[in-house]
């Protein structure tokens, strides 16, 4: 059985640039253009900029919308400032992960909340779920992922790139944005909405354009000098950088606490997940998430054992040669006598025996620049 | 479009009689192969004087997102394996046919060469996978 997959509305885009496509979260994506080492290092040293419109796009609004997202997401709505953008969970009554989340609060009863692609119908679900249970009338969804286009702008010349393409409404530049901030603005006359975020471990922006706008915007931020990038680098930039993966490091059977994620949770209040989460972050847990460095570029990959002494004792979740570092780094689960930092472990790589040490996450933290 | 002095496997390896009199042969990967991989970072290969064995795994190739098997395209032992790809795998990914291939081989019998693909065979094969 075929089964057809989507299309963002730079697909065309895409394959007049020579991307390799592949399917991702229900999506037909780019997995490179150039080569995931070239983009790598054009994130890493400059710009590069990413289709991520894969990802949802969720609005939700009403005079319960506060009350609501408080009750959903680990991170607490109500103390988020209009102008301000935070990074959560959602988890399920166990503490679960369903999905891992930006959410913006644009005004006092309104927010965007962009979801992974592969959970974007889950979290809808889940959603509207609990808005039938708890919450009426009082919210309203309004799911905008086929209307928009999402793009990342990321690397140490992205916010110079974007305050030559980009003016906010207040007259200010991009630059004037502090990470986790949005503006609206416009870029050549074309309104585009812009959160200082992303997911590389840099600098830089991600944009909600309108559609019609989305490959005007891409072929000018391209043109500025934005290399374009693709899945493969996006998932070895974000495990540099130790960022967990939904269905990696993270799904419904793992929770934050377990991930590392704590200080994304909060330590009290009602929500859920908040019992199981907060008895975890009293009490402790029985495996950890951590991050092994090993010597050489063999790559450990999701699922391959980690040994103690011959004795498994987790899982790896993410591994990749790093280019940046030029090693290879990977992320897994361990029990938690095992995942004090420096402490040497093995990967069973097909067989082969490789030696891992625990390291402090994140593998990559970019240089400190002089404004 | 792939190179007529040398014969291909199924699994995108080449091997090149370099002199049949001493039987002495390279093997490496295709264009295709390295094109799929996308950008190579290691090659897990086989010790000078490890037994080869026709089409049977004789190493791994990692690029950045994947891990796939290396298959011999002859029965033999190994001579040598190219020294620079062990500092520069980027060099199966620039030159497949040429400064990237992979090992140095004494083949059992030339006959085996007839069982494999020649460069017409292994195009019109590829071009089948697209």
């Amino acid at each position: 059985m075929t089964q057809t997959n989507l299309r963002t509305g730079l697909y065309s885009t895409h394959l007049s640039l020579g991307a390799r496509m592949v399917p991702f979260g229900g999506w037909d994506m780019p997995v490179q253009y150039s080569g995931i080492l070239a983009e790598v290092k054009a994130v890493r040293t400059a710009a590069g900029l990413f289709d991520v419109s894969h990802m949802g796009r969720l609005y939700i609004s009403g005079r319960d919308s506060t009350a609501f997202l408080d009750w959903m997401l680990t991170a607490a709505a109500s103390t988020l400032r209009a102008g301000r953008a935070r990074y959560c969970l959602i988890c399920n009554e166990r503490g679960g992960v369903i999905d891992d989340t930006i959410f913006y609060r644009l005004a006092e009863q309104e927010y965007l909340l962009i979801p992974n692609a592969g959970n974007c119908l889950a979290v809808l679900a889940w959603f509207e779920d609990w808005i039938g249970r708890k919450f009426r009338s009082g919210v309203a969804i309004d799911d905008r992922t086929m209307r928009t286009g999402l793009m990342a702008l990321q690397g140490p010349r992205a916010v110079r790139l974007m305050d030559q393409a980009c003016q906010l409404e207040d007259g200010h530049t991009p630059s004037s944005l502090r990470p986790f901030a949005w503006g609206r603005g416009t870029l050549q006359g074309k309104p585009v909405f812009m959160g200082r975020t992303g997911y590389t471990g840099e600098d830089g922006f991600e944009l909600v354009t309108d559609s019609q706008d989305t490959e005007f915007v891409w072929k000018t931020l391209m043109e500025l000098g934005a290399l374009p990038c693709g899945l493969g680098a996006r998932d070895v930039l974000r495990l540099e950088a130790g960022l967990p993966l939904h269905g990696h490091e993270i799904d419904p059977e793992t929770t934050p606490i377990e991930a590392g994620l704590e200080r994304f949770v909060r330590q009290e209040g009602e929500y859920l997940g908040a019992g199981p989460l907060q008895r975890q972050m009293r009490e402790g847990v029985a495996r950890k998430l951590v991050g092994l460095s090993l010597p050489g570029r063999s790559a450990p990959r999701a699922g391959y054992p980690i040994l103690d002494h011959g004795q498994e004792v987790g899982r790896i979740t993410s591994g990749s040669y790093s280019p940046t570092l030029d090693t290879s780094i990977a992320m897994g689960y361990v029990l938690v006598r095992c995942a004090a930092l420096g402490q040497v472990l093995e990967v069973d790589i097909r067989g082969r025996p490789a030696q891992a040490q625990v390291t402090q996450l994140p593998f990559y933290t970019r240089p400190k620049q002089g404004s | 479009m792939s190179p007529q002095d040398r014969k291909y496997t199924k699994e995108h390896e080449w091997v090149q009689l370099e002199d049949a009199a001493s039987r002495r042969a390279l093997v490496g990967i295709t264009h295709y192969a390295q094109d799929q991989l996308g950008d190579i970072v290691f090659f897990d290969l086989p010790k000078p004087g490890a037994a080869l064995k026709q089409l049977q795994k004789m190493g791994e190739v990692e690029s950045v997102k994947a891990v796939s098997d290396l298959f011999s395209p002859v029965t033999g032992q190994v001579v040598e394996t190219n020294p620079e790809l062990a500092a520069h795998p980027e060099l199966a990914n620039q030159d497949p046919f040429g400064a990237g291939w992979l090992l140095r081989v004494q083949i059992a019998s030339a006959a085996e060469l007839d069982k494999l693909m020649s460069a017409q065979e292994y195009d019109a094969f590829v071009g089948g996978l697209k």
